[in-house]
């Protein structure tokens, strides 16, 4: 018989540490994710840094020669801007409204689609489409079905009595934001049914019979029981969806380019529109890094609540 | 020649050792139990053997060779897992052909190991299903099957038996024992399975928190636990353990009379089925039974002492003692065992 | 809830009608577009607000697939999106499948970091995204896009790919690699045959994200023969705005494949989402 012994070294230590074993446990992980962490880096996270510097900097296509570092000139500009504090104002407008509006629609429908009926396959499917539309195209259909031109909405509204007149609410200031509301609650309704249904289908149904044995009427089972169950997955999933839909330009963009007005501009599409109409890059970084900001202090509130909440 | 070896082999995760200085010599063609609490590392330590865990410290080596660093398919041994590990996608004869499929073994030469295989374990007509059409019982001949089909140096389960019914569990370990029979390869074998474990092993390996706490023939941890952890680990219902004091000759167990007794014994440990039924008084210690089992074959009677605490005792056949009623217990003299401080096991003087 | 007690009729009656409100609300937008596509130009004033068209016609769709260039852009979106969906779904199961089966130093600081990604601002980087594309000469190129547009669906496909490999055994490639396999070859003949719906979802997921990409694409492409569709039909609209049967046309065109994605991945949409499988 051999003598392995001797392949040990003094210490004790085999030499698995650099040998095939090594290789499986803490090279070959990396070896899978390198592709991905590569992509990510290059394309985002350096991007990501880049674009935090772009903010200290002159930097605007339209005035090549201008370019250079200016501290926090583009700040001080926007602390001035109007155009910045409506769009923040707006923002907080935008997405209060769809993600309150997406959220009671979505638990409406998760609720109807959680008891099997006749045709609730086919259903599911179609009232979960929205999803599936591309959201330039969500933009122009109810762009267009505004329109008193081609839409029918506009002189529905006006025979109902809730317009004067059919107009498009679009290009009135004081009703725009509605336009992009409604098409951002019609395209997010199914996320938020398709996470509560998954939701409330995971809450066992002996907890359903038992309160129903110790007499509970279903309106007290909802409260008691489904809320209750919910609540945590539903508090995340709206304060992460509040911070996709704030980060949301592609409807606003499309439907109303921010306008009439400034009326609907909110951050992310300023940002747009400052870097890609204006091609200002360093003023559209600082506005980016006011939202991120923004999106920071939001975050951070949430931790602290939750801390709170989870401690009562 | 399929020894297996292990010299100081040890397993860390990060910082903590999950098994030290595992020194342990498998003969070829023996059947090796590994019992131990929930925890204690038996899976690490099979799975350390099939090359699925990095081996961190210590020589392992099968057939005189060392296997620190093999891969698992180059260790020419086989597994069955708890879970069965049935390829969800491949009909039973697939499964079952998967090694030699993989070998490059021609479609023609496997069937005859596969339907072999097959034919010992009455799996000839369920070739061609898939494992989710087989009931539990016929999935584990599957996973059985599988590793048969290998031939290989050495078989590895891991509790196989633990997801079958009573009935099924007994058929299946016949079969095991049976196959070790015929094969005669080195087994090494997981259960938490008492019975399992006492009548398959050639020799069972106790661990208990990462370290080897014994190794020996069924009978001799039966009958000469090492410490105090073997000795009430093997055996059901477990041995009684009794505070003991020292005294001129030897020791007392509460009120009883002075027992011969090792120096530095400070406990007393003595199997349920070693104590006998007396009168009161008539008994080395008084004892008032609290609850009877009655099994038909045998009786078990918990009972309390105001000294000793709980006492279990077992007797052959149907005695008429009931809850409530005041009892002696004799203790037989060849049958105790002798713990000091530390838990070990001291020698009964001859 | 689930109540043993037969629900009143009117409580029937009204969920049925909550049910038929939701499915005309998901509908009527999309039923919409596909009127005034099929209604005939010189119909589309008269016939207002009247829910059927009083006659149909395939000329909007003849025009814009024959003598428009939005058959261009068609097809470039089509190259851009399979693309996209092929490359990020290969690069995040092999990702997907590191998360799953391997415990290794440093995988908590990538996790974070693709949450990261998920959270910021993505038009934050649009500036610098721009100026590197630019200064590599690649803008008004498909592959910028695609290479962009993977990165971005990497994290989410990422997730999703590990939850349907933590849906498999890793007994089953333990099993594979002591029955002689070695970790490729049990990855080929175990565990791909029994991810592949789980590799066709995330397929689809990042075929839909990326076919809806608008703002990325309006900044990095501005020739017309590399426009996508989104971007072409925006331009289109900007330009012939009262076209509206074509428009309309064109916007049907743009929902066709979105819709035969979405009843593939249906199945899915529930572990899509729970990964953050959102488009944009
Ligand atoms: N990947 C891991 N990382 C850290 N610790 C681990 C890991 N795997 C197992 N352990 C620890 O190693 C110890 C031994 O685990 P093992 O699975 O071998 O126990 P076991 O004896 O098979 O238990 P059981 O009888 O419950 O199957 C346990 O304490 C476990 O917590
Ligand atoms: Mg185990």
């Amino acid at each position: 018989m051999s003598q392995p012994t001797t392949i040990a070294n003094a210490s004790g230590m085999p030499r698995t540490r650099f040998g095939r074993a090594y290789f499986r446990y803490a090279v070959e992980p990396w070896l899978y994710l390198s592709p991905a962490v590569l992509l990510i880096c290059f394309v985002m996270l350096i991007p990501l840094f880049i674009g935090v510097s772009y903010s200290v900097q002159s930097i605007n296509l339209l005035r090549p020669f201008d370019t250079g570092y200016i501290g926090l000139e583009n700040f001080a500009e926007l602390g001035d801007d109007k155009r910045f504090w409506t769009a923040m104002v707006n923002t907080f407008w935008w997405t209060f409204g769809s993600v309150t509006l997406q959220f009671l629609l979505g638990l409406g429908l998760a609720m109807l689609l959680t008891r099997p009926f006749h045709g609730k396959r086919i259903v599911q499917a179609l009232v979960f489409l929205p999803w599936a539309v591309p959201t330039f195209l969500i933009a122009l259909t109810w762009a267009w079905l505004l329109n008193p031109i081609i839409g029918p909405l506009p002189h529905w509204w006006a025979a109902m009595g809730i317009l004067g007149e059919p107009y498009n609410i679009l290009s009135n200031p004081e009703t725009a934001m509605w336009g992009p509301i409604m098409a951002n609650v019609w395209y997010g309704v199914p996320f938020f049914a398709i996470t509560l249904l998954a939701a409330l289908q995971s809450i066992p149904g002996e907890l359903y019979e038992a309160a129903e044995i110790d007499g509970a009427t279903p309106w007290q089972c909802f409260t008691k029981i489904t809320l209750p169950f919910l609540g945590p997955m539903i508090a995340i999933t709206v304060m992460l969806r509040a911070i996709w839909v704030a980060n949301f330009a592609d409807l606003i963009y499309v439907m109303t380019g921010g306008g009439p007005a400034n009326s609907t501009q909110i951050l992310s599409t300023y940002i747009f529109t400052t870097a890609f109409r204006k091609l200002d890059f360093g003023y559209a970084s600082a506005i980016a890094v006011a939202l991120l900001a923004v999106l920071f202090v939001y975050a951070a509130l949430l931790l602290v609540i939750r801390a709170k909440l989870v401690k009562t | 020649m399929a020894t297996i070896e292990m010299r100081s082999v040890s397993k860390k995760y990060g910082n903590v050792e999950v098994l030290r200085d595992i020194d342990l010599n498998i003969a070829d063609g023996e059947f090796i139990v590994l019992v131990g609490p929930s925890g204690c590392g038996k899976s690490t330590l099979l799975r350390m053997v099939a090359g699925l865990e990095p081996i961190t410290g210590g020589d392992f080596t099968i057939g005189g060779k060392l296997m620190n660093d093999v891969p698992p398919r180059d260790r020419d041994i086989a597994m069955v897992f708890q879970s069965y590990a049935l390829y969800p996608h491949m009909t039973v004869g697939r499964n079952m052909g998967f090694s030699m499929e993989i070998r490059k073994t021609p479609k023609r030469e496997r069937l005859g190991p596969v339907a072999g295989a097959a034919a010992t374990l009455g799996l000839d007509k369920l070739l061609d299903r898939y494992p989710k059409a087989l009931s539990g019982g016929q999935r584990q001949r599957v996973a059985m099957g599988r590793a048969i089909v290998r031939d290989p140096k050495a078989f590895l389960f891991d509790e196989p038996l633990s997801n079958l019914d009573a009935a099924l569990r007994v058929e299946m370990r016949l079969e095991i024992a049976r196959l070790h029979q015929r094969l005669s390869t080195t087994m090494i074998y997981v259960t938490h399975d008492q019975v399992e474990a006492m009548t398959l092993a050639d020799r069972i390996v106790v661990l208990d928190a990462g370290r080897i706490q014994q190794v020996g023939t069924p009978l001799d941890l039966y009958e000469r636990p090492a410490n105090r952890f073997v000795a009430t680990f093997i055996g059901s219902p477990n041995m009684n353990i009794l505070d003991a004091t020292a005294v001129e000759g030897g020791m007392q167990i509460g009120k009883s009379p002075v027992i011969a007794a090792p120096k530095g014994a400070v406990q007393l440990g003595i199997r349920p089925e070693h104590l006998g039924l007396a009168h009161q008084g008539a008994g080395d210690i008084d004892v008032t039974a609290q609850l009877v089992e009655r099994l038909g074959s045998d009786t078990n009677i918990y009972t309390e002492s105001p000294d000793l605490g709980s006492i279990l005792l077992r007797v052959h056949g149907n005695v008429d003692v009931n809850a409530g009623d005041a009892i002696g217990l004799t203790l037989t003299r060849d049958k105790l065992h002798f713990f000091d401080t530390a838990g070990n096991s001291i020698a009964r003087q001859s | 809830m689930a109540s043993a007690f037969r629900p009143s009729p009117v409580m029937v009656t009204l969920k049925y009608a909550a049910i038929l409100g939701y499915v005309a609300f998901a509908l009527f937008p999309l039923y919409w577009l596909v009127k005034i596509a099929l209604t005939p130009d010189a119909l589309i004033f008269s016939d207002g607000t009247a829910l059927w068209p009083s006659a149909l016609t395939f000329d909007n769709f003849r025009k814009v697939i024959f003598q428009s260039d939005f058959m261009g852009y068609f097809t470039n979106s089509v190259i851009v999106s399979l693309s996209t969906a092929a490359a990020t779904t290969l690069i995040a199961a092999a990702a997907g499948y590191a998360f799953s089966r391997f415990r290794f130093r440093g995988k908590g600081i990538v996790i974070a970091l693709m949450l990261l990604t998920q959270m910021f601002p993505l038009l934050m980087i649009i500036a610098p995204i721009y100026k590197i594309v630019s200064s590599l000469g690649m803008l008004n190129s498909l592959t910028s896009l695609i290479v962009v547009y993977t990165a971005f669906n990497i994290p989410f496909a990422t997730f999703l790919m590990q939850s349907f490999f933590d849906g498999i055994p890793k007994d089953l490639e333990e099993a594979a690699m002591i029955d002689g396999c070695t970790r490729p070859q049990a990855l080929r003949l175990v565990i791909l045959p029994l991810t592949l719906p789980g590799l066709a979802a995330t397929l689809g997921f990042v075929f839909t994200a990326a076919w809806s990409e608008l703002l990325f694409a309006l900044m990095l492409i501005s020739k017309n023969d590399a426009m996508t569709f989104p971007v072409g039909l925006l331009t289109f609209v900007s330009k012939f705005s009262v076209d509206w049967g074509q428009m309309m046309a064109a916007g049907v065109l743009a929902l066709v494949p979105s819709c035969l994605f979405f009843f593939f991945i249906q199945r899915y949409l529930v572990q899509g989402l729970t990964s953050g499988a959102v488009k944009g």
